[in-house]
This record gives structure tokens, sequence and C-alpha cells, in this order.
């Protein structure tokens, strides 16, 4: 097994292990997911349950995997991934990884339970939940994890509601109160920290978590050349955070000095570009309370 | 350039000749670049191979074996977030079939 911590584009490899799929042009997912098998190498297994990613690469005759993937049931990835595992090492098998790639509904509505199981049985498996924030893949539909504000077909933006009501659902921190031995947040905007992360988790030795913002250009509505974009602002503004949970202390990686404007990232999309002054101000009340919890209670 | 290769893919004659489970990994049939609009062109004397674009490409498909970077138009899909990313302004965006046109 390569332990070899991957910092920047200089120590990837120029194999692709995910190559030829058919993603909307500048997909965030598609990035996360060449990203973090290029750290983990040909050795790997991977499982994906219904999402964009299985949906556009598995194309009966046209597989953009070139190592062993698997589409998972919807609910099952933490279960599939304990169960791969299992079956490698019964095969005497130990140069590997198993990995899943799981959206955001699949990791916190739908797979929830299984990725609890998961970390509970603590299996050599790392779990990257890709998370663009509604079910991309059946046309935009509200998911656990879709901000305030958004709108989705599911949440329509009109007289009544604003978009989706209610908040992001903080999957960071419920990975974390499991006990986890590793667990971060990452985000396609900040690439470098991110294959660091992929490598962190490639070496450990029970089940890791690793939740990565992916920006999707079709379903927030911004032009496709702004995907890595879009994913650095939206930490700079500091609606999404780069930390670590590890041996059980929160570490902050990233401490913006001060943050961008919360409005400027949100007039970019079309998802928030029907948005007031007042549910402006309610989302930047809900970032100014997250982070005074961060910096209250995590190592930064 | 070390990239995929395009097969030929003969079509099942009948039900039985469909794969049953699992199926060979890494089978690409068909390109994607017919999806292009805009061809991403790196310039490779303001290149200073950083590999910006290498790391941010959705597709994979600059490559960095060779002594300059490469991009495989087979699979390019023209997002442009090479050209978006690139921090020298390298890579400029031109229109397919109209060689005369940056964007």
């Amino acid at each position: 097994m390569d332990e070899k911590m991957v910092t920047n584009a200089g120590d990837l490899t120029n194999t692709e292990f995910f190559y030829g799929h058919r993603a909307c042009a500048g997909c965030g997912g598609s990035l996360a997911l060449r990203l973090a098998m290029k750290v983990l190498g040909p050795r790997i297994f991977v499982a994906i349950p219904a999402n964009c990613m299985s949906a556009t690469s598995f194309l009966y005759p046209q597989v953009s995997f070139s190592v062993n993937a698997m589409i998972s049931p919807f609910p099952a990835t933490g279960a599939v991934l304990s169960g791969i595992e299992a079956g490698a090492r019964a095969l005497g098998i130990r140069d590997h990884h198993v990995v899943g790639f799981a959206g955001d509904g699949g990791t916190a509505d739908i797979g929830i339970q299984a990725l609890s199981g998961a970390i509970d049985r603590g299996d050599r498996i790392i779990y990257v939940c890709y998370d663009n924030e509604a079910y991309m893949n059946t046309g935009i539909q509200k998911s656990g994890l879709t901000p305030y504000g958004s709108r989705t077909t599911t949440t329509p933006a009109g007289k009544n509601i604003p978009g989706a009501v209610g908040r992001k659902k903080d999957m960071f921190g419920i990975v974390a109160a499991h006990g986890i031995k590793y667990a971060a947040t990452a985000s396609i905007g900040y690439p470098e920290d991110y294959l660091r992360k992929i490598s962190k988790a490639a070496m450990c030795k029970t089940t890791s978590y690793i939740h990565v913002l992916a920006p999707c250009s079709t379903g927030w509505g911004f032009p496709a050349e702004e995907t890595v974009d879009i994913g650095r602002e939206a930490v700079d503004c500091g609606l999404w955070y780069l930390a670590e949970y590890e041996k059980g202390d929160f570490i902050l990686n990233r401490k913006p000095k001060e943050f961008s404007s919360i409005s400027e990232y949100l007039k970019r999309q079309a998802r928030f570009r029907h948005l007031g002054e007042k549910e402006i101000e309610e989302i930047t009340v809900g970032r100014d309370e997250k982070w005074k919890k961060i910096m209250k209670n995590w190592r930064v | 350039m070390e990239r995929p290769l395009v097969v030929k893919f003969k079509r099942p004659d009948s039900i039985r000749d469909y794969p049953c489970g699992a199926f060979r990994v890494g089978t690409l049939v068909q390109e994607n670049s017919g999806w292009r609009v805009f061809r991403p062109v790196i310039d490779t004397g303001k290149c200073i191979k950083c590999l910006r674009c290498f790391l941010v490409c959705p597709d994979g498909v600059i490559d960095k074996s060779g002594e300059d970077l490469e991009i495989d138009y087979r699979f390019c899909k023209g997002c442009g977030v090479c050209a978006y990313e690139c921090k020298v302004g390298a890579i400029v965006m031109m229109r397919e079939g109209d060689d005369g046109n940056a964007r």
C-alpha cells in the first residue's frame, strides 16, 4: 500500500481511473471522484449508490471506471463497503482500499443508517460524501443537505416559501459524534487540501469519512467554467468550512481573515437569485452563529 | 499521450451474449467530443506547467506525461474550467470549427 502523502498536482499519477464519463461539462462531483481515485491508486474497490456518478459512468457498454466498481443499493453504501472489505480480507488481499462515493442525499438522508453502522463496525473503509446540496441526478429535489433559501423543484421559491426552509444538516458533526477516528470536510475549490485529506484517510486503519463540497453547474445555475471558483468562494464567504475531526478534536484548517460577501456568492447562482435582503440577512446570521461555535470549541 | 483507447464494440446478437452481472471495466466505446462548443487551446509558450489545469479538469483530459501539457480532445467537453483557473492565461477557449475567434 502506498502510504505517501499527496498534497499537490505534481504528486498525482498521470493515469486516470475515471475516464470518459457522461457527467455534465464542468461537473464538480466527477472532479471529486477523479482526484480521490488518483490519490488512492489502482488497487481500489469502489461502491457507488444511485447518484449522478453511477448514472453517468455505467452506461453499458461504456464503463468509465478502470478499477473494480459497482453500483450499490441506494441506502446501503456503508454496508456494501463493509462487505467488500470483509470479502477482500477473506481472500487475503491486503494492498487495497475500499472506497464509496455517495451524494448528499445518499449520505444524509437515504444512506445515513448504513453509514452509521459502518462507522460503528469500524472496518477499514473510506466513505466520501460528495455534496452538491440536492438530488441532482433525478432533477434537483431538496435533500437534507440543501441549504436555506435554495430553489429546487420540490421547494420552488415563491410567495409562500423562499426556496428550501430549514438549515443544512450538520453531517460532519453527526459523523464525528460517532467517535470516528478520522473525518474531514473539504471543497473541490481547494483541491490540494482535499488531496491531503484523502491521503490521510487512506492511512487510517478504520472507517474514515470525507465530506467534499462539489458544486453542480446544472443544479446551482452558474456557468460551467466557474465550478472550482464557486467551491472556493463557498469556503471564503464562510458558508462552508474546511475542517478535520481527529482523535476527538475538531480542527479548523482554513480560517478566512475576513469573509467575502455572502450576497455576491449567492447572486452568482440561479438557485439563490430570488433571495431578498431579509433572507440573505438570515443566512448571514446562521453563518455567524456557526462560526462563533467553531471559534469557541474547535482548535483553530 | 497516456489516455485510454476507444475500442470497437460488437453489439450482442442475442440476449445470451449480454453479460450477466459483471462487465469488463474501463471499456470506452464512444467519445465525448461532440459535446463541445468551445475548445481549450494551450499556449505552450505561456504555460509555466503549474499543473493547475491538470488538477482541476473534471474529465481528466489533460495529460502531463509529455514535454508539454496535452489535451485529449476525444473526451474534452469544453467546460472551460482549465481556462478559467489558469493563472497565467495560457489557455484560450476557441469556438469549434471557427479557428479565428477566441471566447
